[in-house]
């Protein structure tokens, strides 16, 4: 892992890559900095990440395209299969790579509130939490960035996908208030949700039968609650999405509130897409 | 060494590899020969855990290249048929990537580094940037990579593919210097290569072993025929039916006439046909025959079959498989235009 984390860090900063994540990441919160603390005199650094949060939608597909994609297009993901280390650290590996990438320029911006804090009056305690829930929702949706990097040995299709997934969640929240609360329709969501898995797990495994069952057996329980109570529909979907926006979770942080619940969210996150992103790689070798 | 056990693999409907099974032990050079898609590089990506296999299994060193992936693979080096390079780095960050991976303790590091660079005679490039490298270097750099570390076992699909001449020749050299302390398995579709280095040659056609042997005796195995090539005098009464004159003339010799042909000069010439090329008084009697009907011969020659001869036999017709009985129909297949190039 540290084999691979020491070469991940240091290519970096042989290209371009890590300089204009960076500098974007930089240039945002020098932006809105000036807005929002230096212009309008406002005394919340909480409100500057708060905003700039959209940042991530540009920052993180840049970040996170080449970084297992790039290997499969070089043929040089035959080097790490060949080399004795595992998947699970050479993903890891490269995540906490990326990790480091992304701290230094949080790390910066963490001084401004310290800088600031000599000219007015400060809550550095918000400030700082918010800082730490915006390194951790950073963390989650590099995590995601770097599961989609492994479905794909194009740059280009692994960020046009990232920022698609990261706009999605942007706005997740407004998409569930815009849908309808009704019971028909949350069941016909999860319908369609499931139909779709089914037919997900058709493409990758090949097979029908575990396609069928993996679609038939959780629409038969859907039916059968809807049967039973329908009223458990009502307003379910929309509710679920809201739950699962990372963005909307982070905004707890930014209201001055240390949701360690939220924390534990985006821990969730990051362990699930770097599990899948492991899986995907493994699963080259079954496919190649 | 290495046993593979019933190797198979198949990408959908397409069967890559078909129940291959071999051992290889330690300490030789072997070659992998085979026509394109034979299955060469499928097999190697198996044996190195670059891809799993549908069926069968590898053991190196009774290590099962799956279950236990990291006691196998410290046992291997391996240079894929496309070198992996990280081509914005240099040959020493590279390395030093590649020899962490394998775990080489820090204080052996710039040794071990410095060690195959000498090898592989990329010293003078060390600080460069990959892509700015040729060819040729950056198959030495892939070289580099696999040796690494001192494997036992050191794998690599068409090391000299690409290269010019000269530098074909150094890497021979260095496999052959490499034989002495590892076991090596290469792959080539170049049939002089594998000829000049490897100790054990198997070949492989559609996903089958078709043979598996030393290469003095595959040639003696199929030894069964040889040609013997003639030049002799014609007195100028016998040109009107040359092939009824020499059929006269080896009345008593077990050959066939193949083909005659007259020359303008005054001479013919004939290829014959045997089925003993191990009898040694072929061509004697052969001399004598001519002698005693009074005709100069003024060249004869015996050639027996080569091991391209068999090699194209081998590849391109299934009924002769040697260690699978299986007799599958298969479209007849097209003498591999690969073989132009064993003349490297």
């Amino acid at each position: 892992m540290k084999a691979v984390f020491r070469h991940e860090l240091s290519s970096y900063f042989t290209n371009v890559t890590g300089y204009v994540f960076g500098a974007f990441l930089l240039l945002f919160a020098g932006i809105y900095t000036m807005a929002f603390n230096l212009k309008s005199m406002v005394t919340n650094f909480e409100y500057v990440l708060g905003n700039m949060s959209f940042a991530f939608l540009i920052i993180v597909p840049i970040l996170t395209m080449r970084v297992l994609a790039e290997e499969k297009k070089q043929k040089t993901d035959q080097l790490l299969y060949s080399l004795p280390i595992n998947m699970t650290n050479v993903v890891l590996g490269k995540y906490f790579a990326l990790l480091v990438m992304f701290l230094i320029p949080v790390g910066i911006v963490s001084i401004y509130p310290i800088i600031l804090s000599a000219f007015g009056n400060i809550h550095l305690p918000a400030s700082f939490g918010t800082i730490v829930g915006f390194f951790f929702m950073g963390a989650a949706l590099i995590a995601i960035g770097v599961f989609i990097s492994s479905i794909t040995e194009n740059q280009a299709v692994a960020a046009g996908l990232c920022f698609v997934v990261m706009l999605i969640n942007y706005y997740l929240y407004t998409i569930a208030a815009y849908t309808s609360t009704s019971a028909f329709a949350s069941f016909a969501a999860f319908s369609a949700i499931f139909l779709v898995f089914a037919i997900v797990v058709r493409l990758m495994t090949k097979n029908t039968i575990i396609a069928v069952s993996a679609g038939v057996l959780p629409e038969i329980v859907l039916i059968v609650i809807y049967i039973i109570d329908s009223s458990k529909f009502e307003g379910l979907f929309p509710e679920i999405m809201q739950q699962l926006s990372l963005f909307e979770r982070f905004y707890v942080f930014v209201d001055g509130v240390f949701d360690l619940t939220s924390i534990v969210y985006f821990l969730t996150v990051i362990a699930i897409f770097l599990f899948l992103a492991v899986q995907s790689m493994e699963k080259r070798r079954w496919s190649e | 060494m290495i046993e593979v056990n019933h190797l198979t693999k198949r990408y959908g409907n397409h069967t890559a590899l078909s129940d291959l099974s071999f051992t290889i032990e330690k300490g030789q050079i072997y070659g992998f020969l085979g026509p394109n898609g034979a299955g060469k590089s499928t097999t190697m990506n198996i044996m190195t855990g670059c891809l799993a296999a549908t069926s069968g299994e590898v053991k190196i060193n009774g290590h099962d290249i799956f279950e236990e992936a990291d006691e196998a693979k410290k046992l291997i080096g391996y240079l894929p048929e496309l070198p992996p390079l990280y081509l914005d780095r240099t040959p020493k960050e590279y390395l030093t990537f590649v020899a962490r991976a394998k775990k080489i303790p820090n204080s052996k590091l710039a040794e071990a580094i410095e060690h195959v660079m000498e090898v592989t005679q990329i010293t003078d490039v060390a600080d460069r940037l990959i892509k700015n490298l040729s060819k040729g270097y950056k198959q030495r750099v892939g070289i580099a990579q696999a040796i690494l570390g001192d494997p036992e076992i050191i794998i690599l699909d068409e090391p000299t593919v690409g290269l010019d001449p000269k530098q074909i020749i150094e890497i021979r050299d260095l496999i052959l210097e490499l034989g002495k302390e590892h076991t090596v398995i290469l792959s080539s579709h170049i049939l002089s290569e594998v000829q000049a280095i490897c100790q054990t040659i198997l070949i492989i056609s559609k996903g089958k072993l078709v043979a598996c042997d030393t290469p003095k005796n595959l040639e003696r195995l199929f030894a069964g025929t040889a040609t013997i090539d003639l030049t002799y005098e014609v007195p100028a009464a016998d040109t009107s039916d040359i092939t009824a004159d020499l059929e006269n003339i080896l009345s008593n010799i077990p050959v066939k006439i193949a083909k005659t042909e007259v020359s303008e000069d005054g001479y013919a010439s004939a290829i014959l046909n045997t089925d003993t090329p191990a009898d040694n008084n072929l061509c004697r009697d052969i001399f004598f025959a001519f002698s005693s009907a009074n005709r100069a011969i003024v060249h004869m020659s015996m050639s027996k079959a080569s091991l391209e001869d068999i090699f194209i036999e081998l590849t391109s017709n299934d009924s002769i498989t040697l260690s699978d009985e299986h007799d599958e129909k298969t479209e007849t297949t097209k003498k591999e235009e690969d073989i132009d190039e064993s003349s490297i």
